[in-house]
């Protein structure tokens, strides 16, 4: 059991510092300045640099357990601030791209099933559908919840701001023979 | 000037009036914009969080489609502009991305040298028109309007192409030359919760109740944008912050290229002004006619 915990932490650890410039997250110095600056840390179960101090020590669980790399929205503010140049940002797109690979992440967070239909509605349109993508969304996650959103749904209908069908693109054919091809390599 | 022009999936929906404006705009100071013919979804922060080398690829087939135009190619969304960006940054620096990302564009008949530069509007108005070129153009001065200019996040970061990331100016220098006063606005590069504001709506209202009081308590009438997604969430959701939060915010979010298509004197029906949820009625009136 452990051995194969250590495997999987291993596995984790040369993935991350695959990513490009992954490898400077081994020169973290611990500040704290990427969880100062990150505006929604107050929502996050622990900290950006707890994030990186637990998966160097190898608790894996504790770090795709939590909803901390769920809650990042990408602001890069971590990223450009970081005294030691580590992309944090990017390495939160990694651990949310291993949390789903193995299938380890907060059991109720919404936010891994958001993106999952999000990549569904590209490779079916090749465009976002935002109608389809909600609605699959809610649908999925909290369907009594969608009566929130039918003020604000309505209010952009009324404007012309939805879209009442959906074009797939030409090159569809295309784009899905690009996809297809990295799935078969095997290196996604 | 020419240009190949990347719109993105919300353009065509949810922010339609950030399309229209940006092509007025565009024609109004002699851009020329070329639409990439048949454009796919960038990927935004979605595809990258599930599969990094994918969403490279689908961007990768974009640029290879505007790079046979052989002109730098603009857009106005600031998630297109940083995933973009992004995907041509690593393919012409990583080895190991660019051959598989070659080699998968192959399977479509594409090819991309690497060789297209990826804008924001807001930059190729600033940085190649130029002030100089538009100020002749204007025909109504902004007339102290007070505006608070809102950046967001990956318009400047984390590439910072063409403004501080930081403490963007872009937006702040070019309004308040065109006779706008810039209020005091500490919070125009925070974050507005981006898709956290459908995924964990109850949390994140807080970041937009920031937002709004902010520009509000510095008496801002119109926040200025220049993301799709800030735009739909500082007006979307306002009346929900002032359930929640009992304030009474009722400040309008609009495009900058609808304010500086108002400058330029073009119409409201060209510029799609009145199709926002926050009425901008009352505030933009006076320039076509009404009384301030």
């Amino acid at each position: 059991m452990i051995e194969t915990k250590e495997k999987l932490n291993q596995t984790f650890l040369e993935d991350i510092y695959s990513i490009p410039d992954g490898e400077k997250l081994k020169t973290c110095i611990q500040c704290g300045t990427c969880s100062a600056s990150c505006p929604t840390s107050y929502l996050m179960d622990y900290t950006p640099r707890q994030i990186i101090s637990f998966f160097r020590a190898g608790m894996l669980d504790r770090v795709l357990k939590s909803n901390t790399v769920w809650m990042c929205a990408s602001c890069y503010f971590c990223t450009v601030r970081c005294p030691s140049g580590i992309k944090l940002t990017d390495i939160m797109y990694e651990l949310k791209r291993l949390g789903i690979k193995y299938k380890i992440y907060p059991p109720k967070n919404p936010s891994p099933v958001m993106a999952k239909i999000f990549v569904d509605t590209i490779n079916q349109f090749g465009r976002s559908a935002e109608t389809v993508l909600l609605t699959l969304f809610f649908l999925r996650t909290k369907p009594f919840k969608i009566l929130d959103f039918i003020p604000l749904g309505w209010g952009l209908f009324t404007k012309g701001r939805i879209a009442t069908s959906n074009k797939t693109i030409k090159g569809k054919d295309d784009l899905v023979k690009i996809i297809e091809y990295i799935e078969k390599k095997g290196v996604a | 000037m020419k240009y190949s022009y990347y719109p993105g999936c919300s353009l065509e929906v949810t922010a339609k009036p950030y399309d229209a404006s940006a092509r007025a705009v565009s024609q109004a100071l002699d851009i020329n914009l070329e639409e990439v013919e048949d454009w796919n979804c960038c990927g935004a922060t979605s595809y990258i969080s599930i599969r990094e080398l994918i969403s490279f690829a689908i961007s990768a087939r974009n640029l290879a489609l505007a790079e046979k135009k052989g002109k730098d190619l603009v857009t106005v969304c600031p998630a297109c502009y940083t995933v973009l960006n992004k995907a041509n940054i690593y393919i012409n620096e990583k080895e190991d991305i660019k051959k598989t990302v070659d080699e998968a564009l192959a399977v479509a008949n594409l090819k991309y040298d690497g060789t297209v530069r990826v804008r924001h509007l807001l930059d190729v108005i600033v940085n190649d028109v130029g002030l100089e070129k538009i100020k002749p153009r204007i025909k109504k001065n902004l007339d102290g309007l007070k505006i608070a200019p809102y950046y967001g996040c990956q318009i400047s970061r984390p590439y910072g192409t063409f403004d501080d990331p930081e403490f963007p100016m872009t937006m702040d220098n070019l309004f308040s030359s065109l006779g706008a006063e810039v209020v005091n606005f500490p919070l125009k590069a925070n974050c507005c919760g981006g898709i956290l504001m459908t995924t964990e709506p109850e949390g994140s209202l807080k970041l937009i109740k920031d937002l709004l009081f902010c520009a509000q308590d510095n008496k801002a009438e119109l926040i200025v944008t220049a993301c799709p997604l800030c735009e739909i969430n500082l007006e979307g959701y306002q009346k929900k912050v002032n359930k929640k939060f009992k304030t009474n915010f009722s400040i309008p979010p609009i495009y900058f290229t609808q304010l500086l298509g108002v400058a330029l004197g073009l119409s409201k029906e060209k510029l799609m002004i009145g199709k926002e949820l926050v009425s901008s009625e009352k505030v933009l009136d006076r320039f076509y006619g009404g009384k301030r």
